[in-house]
């Protein structure tokens, strides 16, 4: 069949592109260095001027890419160990980045606002850090589990290794999850309610997991706890090698870090709902229960992860092969965008309220809102 | 025979044959070795390569 030919000759034209999210880690050195290039400290606030201001515009000047590879280009995809090695790569630089900060914390005398800008610059890093871990935790390979947790290590989010993949995939866009935000929901009442709901849910599960296997909770195999363990190692080994003065700067970069991961977790199902069966299950997981981004410029960053809707609905996929569609709810603009929207609740609401409505043909007992609204609506309280 | 159960390695998901999976078409009293290969984890969408038996 001349289809066969012509796709086994098919090439992925983002192919060397995912290579950017390596040296996208490598950003707040580059800070730095322009710092002592130009004497502007302002450069230490690189990497958020690049992903708040920079990435935006970029994204919208760049635009969206709607094409899917073909069916049969996928196994071939998902084999090609190439797009493991570009997820791999990422994680020394988050390293070496988190170090070097330390180091520049430790021995440069710095103004508490340069001080502060190389803590967030290298929070990004470690935030965005998550999505590698994400892309890895995904996989059953011993190897690539080790490399998700150690990625976590630096923000101190090792439970997300557990709550990612048995919390949230399970109980996505349902009332349910600690991970899923709510119509009427701002981004700072989520915060506190999904960091809470997330170890909460991981724990429990950890437990149940140890319970099975006979072992106590507090075992190393316990994935939260092992997983957990690296942080203190980790920011104990860098507080020897560079004093007590990197103590805020790990603390702030981490805090940063997951909170960035959080607010990404805002947008990606606000308001979405699965329907309940009758069984008293939820439905399966749909494209449409996932917010969609197809911006170029963000997702090459991430590594696919605003291509959301396909990875939730089939979680297995590789970044590499994750697909638009058609029917699945799609955002105005990148992540780094729609973050600066999830920092003003009003501007939020303003937006993305009224694609929710359209979405649910304005009906909102469909959607996943806030109890409040969800009393007004006599829609029933979920279990 | 004893209904078994099989637990989903990466989300633990339970599929208890004598419940089956009725939201996807499978019957109660289904074994394992009789559901479809196409079938997935209602939960996280694994293939049946990545159930465990349960040990009981
Ligand atoms: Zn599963």
């Amino acid at each position: 069949m001349s289809a066969v030919m012509t796709t086994t000759r098919w090439h992925d034209p983002k192919r060397y592109l995912w290579l950017l999210g390596v040296p996208v880690m490598l950003l707040p050195m580059l800070g730095g260095w322009l710092v002592d290039a130009t004497g502007l400290s302002l450069f230490w606030w690189f990497m958020p001027l690049i992903v708040y201001l920079v990435v935006p515009v970029a994204d919208l000047l760049v635009g969206e890419d709607r094409n899917n590879p073909p069916e049969s280009a996928v196994a071939d995809l998902e084999k090609d160990r190439y797009y493991r090695w570009a997820v791999y790569a990422a994680v020394p630089m988050e390293y070496a980045t988190l170090i070097w900060g330390a180091w520049v914390a430790g021995t440069e005398s710095l103004a508490w606002w340069e001080y502060l800008g190389l803590a967030i610059s290298v929070g990004m890093v470690t935030g965005i850090s998550i999505a590698v871990a994400h892309e890895l935790g995904h996989k059953t390979d011993p190897f690539e589990q080790w490399l998700a947790k150690i990625a976590l290590a630096p923000t101190g989010y090792g439970h997300f290794y557990t709550e990612h993949n048995r919390g949230h995939h399970v109980r996505v866009a349902t009332p349910e999850d600690p991970a899923s935000s709510r119509y009427g929901e701002s981004f700072y009442a989520f915060l506190p309610r999904t960091i809470a709901g997330a170890m909460r849910s991981a724990w429990k599960i950890e437990k149940a997991r140890m319970q099975r296997r006979g072992l106590p909770t507090w075992h190393w195999r316990n994935d939260a706890l092992n997983a957990w363990a690296m942080t203190p190692i980790l920011f104990g080994a860098l507080i020897a090698a560079f004093g007590w003065i990197v103590l805020p700067y790990l603390l702030i970069q981490a805090v940063y870090g997951f909170s960035l991961l959080e607010v990404v977790n805002y947008l990606e199902h606000y308001g979405l709902c699965r329907k309940k069966l009758p069984s008293g299950r939820y439905e399966r997981c749909q494209p449409t229960h996932s917010w969609n981004s197809n911006h170029v410029f963000s997702n090459v960053l991430l590594y696919g992860l605003e291509r959301h809707s396909d990875h939730h609905a089939n979680p297995l996929r590789g970044y590499e092969a994750l697909r638009h569609f058609e029917d699945s709810p799609q955002l105005p603009n990148g992540y780094a965008g729609m973050i600066l929207l999830a920092y003003c609740p009003p501007l939020w609401f303003a937006v993305m309220n009224r694609k929710v409505r359209a979405h649910y043909g304005g009906d909102l007992t469909k959607a996943n809102v806030v109890p409040r609204l969800r009393a007004k609506l006599g829609a029933p309280t979920p279990a | 025979m004893q209904y078994k159960k099989w637990r989903c390695l990466i989300c633990d998901y339970v599929y208890d044959e004598e419940l089956g999976a009725p939201d996807d078409g499978i019957p109660p009293g289904t074994r394992w070795e009789d559901v479809p290969d196409s079938w997935t984890c209602p939960d996280c969408g694994a293939s049946k390569d990545d159930f465990q038996m349960e040990e009981i």
